[in-house]
């Protein structure tokens, strides 16, 4: 009887949820995580590249570029998210129009994510073996196809999981972001959870949040793993 | 393990007459049991080369004024100390390093002049092998095969067929499939090799390529790149700090010392006689040399070292000179061995007789072409 009573508490927890409103902040917060990746990964990818190949000794070796490059990386990455977020909504405003929502959360996450992200690709691409680009030169292969087609490639498994990471912290920031407006799993858990005192929604998202970080950590190891030719 | 039969499957490729080489050069003529090699068309000339390093106010110059000549169809070896020099120079060749000073002009072209596409293009006809392999770790050995026909713009279908012919050459065809990780280090530098030879090169560098292995697949590689060279046609200048590669396949070898070329010329002459001393500690790794320091103080006769070359090896000429006279002769040390193709045997004996009598022998043995030096 013991057990079916506690199972009758554990029911009752969750009997106040409105699972619609869950449903929307779980997918806002999914909407947010997409497209934030999608751009930083562009953005960030572009920025680490060009990091690594104009440290000194590399294919574009290039002092000043690199640099101006490396200290605005460091002081975005010095600045705490939320903080970073308040100070660039006029910049956020001018960009997609509106500091709030699911829109106006996404520059704020490039911003801060991207920089991280380039940190990250920089550190993959100098894992790649010097011997093997030296030998695509010795071929007559281009700069270009160099990067695409060897460094790239020869560094995939570390991208994907610095790809891997970001997505993980991406998830955290938007729950931050939640905070002043963004909406999402973090917007319900602070204005129920910690404004209204109420324990089982921040539960349900607390929980939605771990799952989806798990499941992120998994597809990321999974592609690795598969990729590895060592 | 058996050595694989590269030189007949080299054969079997030539036939299917896909691959496509020049006529002159099938027509290559194996190098002749003569170690000398006068006359040559010149393929790489390198002259003054100079690299220094600057770090902070320190200047390392890790390749001093160098000038070499490498003919057409040499394999040529540069031999030197670890920090000598060797990779630097090698690496001038294709201007993977820019020398600070000199020329480098392959083929009629001054390399140093070209501006940076032209440069690609001519890097796609020097191939290069390395110590460590430098595969591409995420491709197949096809792939990495296939990588620089792919940066010549090959055809889709005509790089499958080449591919084939290339693993064929290296004896790799059943591997085609497998990662670099996959296979051994004689394995991944045969994939370096089809992998350079792909868009038929002049010329093949071969940076430490046999340093990474252990003796036996060492020979096999060395056999392969012979083969290479004598099948195909295709110069090679190689690095290397073993005085056993040079003696295996070379016919030119240079010494380099802190920077600088010592000594240069056929691997014969520089192999018997080395003059300076880097050059003979480098002989004196091969152990069938043989000291002639302790002959000195016979009191019977003269003490002379003889020097064979080629055939006449192998015939009796010092017993037919002696007996000839009546002089008699003891042999004190002596060694016969080969070199690449070329049989060589260093004796030094004692000569007992009168004056005439030794005179005339010595005098014998130079009419028949050997070369005969009194020690003592
Ligand atoms: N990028 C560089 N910067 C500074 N010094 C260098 C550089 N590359 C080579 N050197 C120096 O130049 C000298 C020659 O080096 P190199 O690699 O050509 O020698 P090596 O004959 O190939 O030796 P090993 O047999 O050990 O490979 C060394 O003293 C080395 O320290
Ligand atoms: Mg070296």
């Amino acid at each position: 009887m013991r057990t079916l009573s506690a199972y009758q508490d554990f029911i009752d927890f969750f009997a106040e949820i409105n699972w619609k409103e869950i449903w929307r902040g779980s997918e806002q917060t999914i909407q947010m995580l997409g497209f934030s990746m999608l751009f930083t990964v562009l953005l960030g990818l572009a920025l680490g590249v060009l990091l690594f190949l104009t440290t000194r000794g590399q294919l574009l070796e290039n002092k000043i570029v690199y640099t101006v490059l490396s200290y605005v990386i460091n002081i975005l990455r010095s600045v705490p998210f939320i903080i970073l977020m308040i100070s660039i909504i006029p910049l956020t405003k001018i960009i997609v129009g509106t500091s709030i929502g699911v829109k106006g959360a996404i520059p704020p996450l490039v911003i801060a994510a991207a920089p991280f992200f380039a940190r990250l690709v920089e550190t993959a691409l100098r894992e790649v073996d010097r011997g093997v680009i030296e030998a695509a030169q010795a071929m007559g292969a281009s700069k270009w196809t160099i990067i695409w087609r060897v460094m790239l490639r020869e560094a995939r498994t570390g991208i994907i999981a610095a790809i891997t990471i970001t997505a993980v912290t991406l998830v955290s920031y938007t729950a931050m972001a939640g905070a002043i407006g963004a909406g999402g799993l973090g917007d319900l858990a602070i204005r129920y959870g910690y404004q209204r005192f109420r324990p089982d929604i921040l539960v349900v998202t607390v929980g939605l949040l771990i799952v989806l970080v798990q499941l992120l950590q998994t597809l990321g190891d999974w592609l690795v793993r598969r990729l590895t030719r060592k | 393990m058996k050595k694989p039969s590269t030189s007949f499957k080299i054969n079997q490729v030539l036939r299917s007459e896909l691959i496509n080489i020049p006529l002159n050069l099938c027509l290559y003529n194996p190098p002749s049991p003569v170690w000398h090699y006068d006359g040559g068309i010149t393929l790489i000339q390198l002259e003054g080369i100079s690299k220094r390093y600057k770090n902070g106010k320190l200047v390392t110059t890790a390749v001093d004024n160098v000038s070499l000549t490498i003919n057409k169809g040499d394999i040529f070896g540069i031999i030197g100390h670890s920090g000598a020099g060797k990779s630097t120079l090698i690496r001038c060749v294709n201007l993977l390093e820019r020398p600070t000073e000199g020329r480098v002009i392959v083929g009629g072209t001054d390399l140093t002049a070209l501006k940076s596409g032209m440069l690609q293009d001519a890097r796609k006809r020097i191939g290069m092998i390395f110590q460590h392999f430098n595969l591409l770790t995420t491709a197949t050995v096809r792939a990495n095969v296939a990588f620089p026909l792919e940066l010549a713009k090959m055809p889709r279908a005509q790089i499958r067929n080449r591919v084939d012919e290339l693993l064929k050459l290296v004896g790799l065809s059943e591997h085609g499939d497998k990662y670099p990780a996959q296979l051994s280090g004689g394995q991944k530098q045969r994939v370096g090799i089809a992998r350079a030879l792909a868009n038929n090169p002049h010329v093949l560098l071969c940076d430490e390529a046999t340093s990474a292995l252990d003796p036996q697949t060492t020979s096999s590689i060395l056999s392969l790149l012979l083969d290479i060279n004598r099948q195909l046609g295709i110069t090679i200048l190689l690095i290397t700090h073993e005085m056993n590669v040079i003696r295996s396949i070379c016919n030119r070898v240079a010494v380099m010392d802190k920077g600088r070329v010592v000594e240069t010329g056929d691997v014969l002459d520089v192999f018997l006689k080395p003059q300076m001393q880097v050059t003979k500690d480098f002989v004196a790794q091969v152990a069938d040399t043989i000291d002639s320091g302790h002959f000195d103080n016979r009191p019977e006769g003269i003490v002379v070292r003889v020097h064979f070359i080629g055939e006449v090896t192998y015939e009796p000429i010092l017993y037919e000179e002696v007996k000839k006279t009546s002089a008699t002769f003891a042999i004190l040390q002596g060694t016969v061995s080969r070199m690449k193709d070329t049989p060589y045997g260093q004796l030094v004996v004692e000569l007992r007789g009168s004056a005439a009598d030794t005179g005339s022998v010595l005098e014998g043995l130079r009419k028949r072409g050997l070369d005969v030096e009194v020690i003592g």
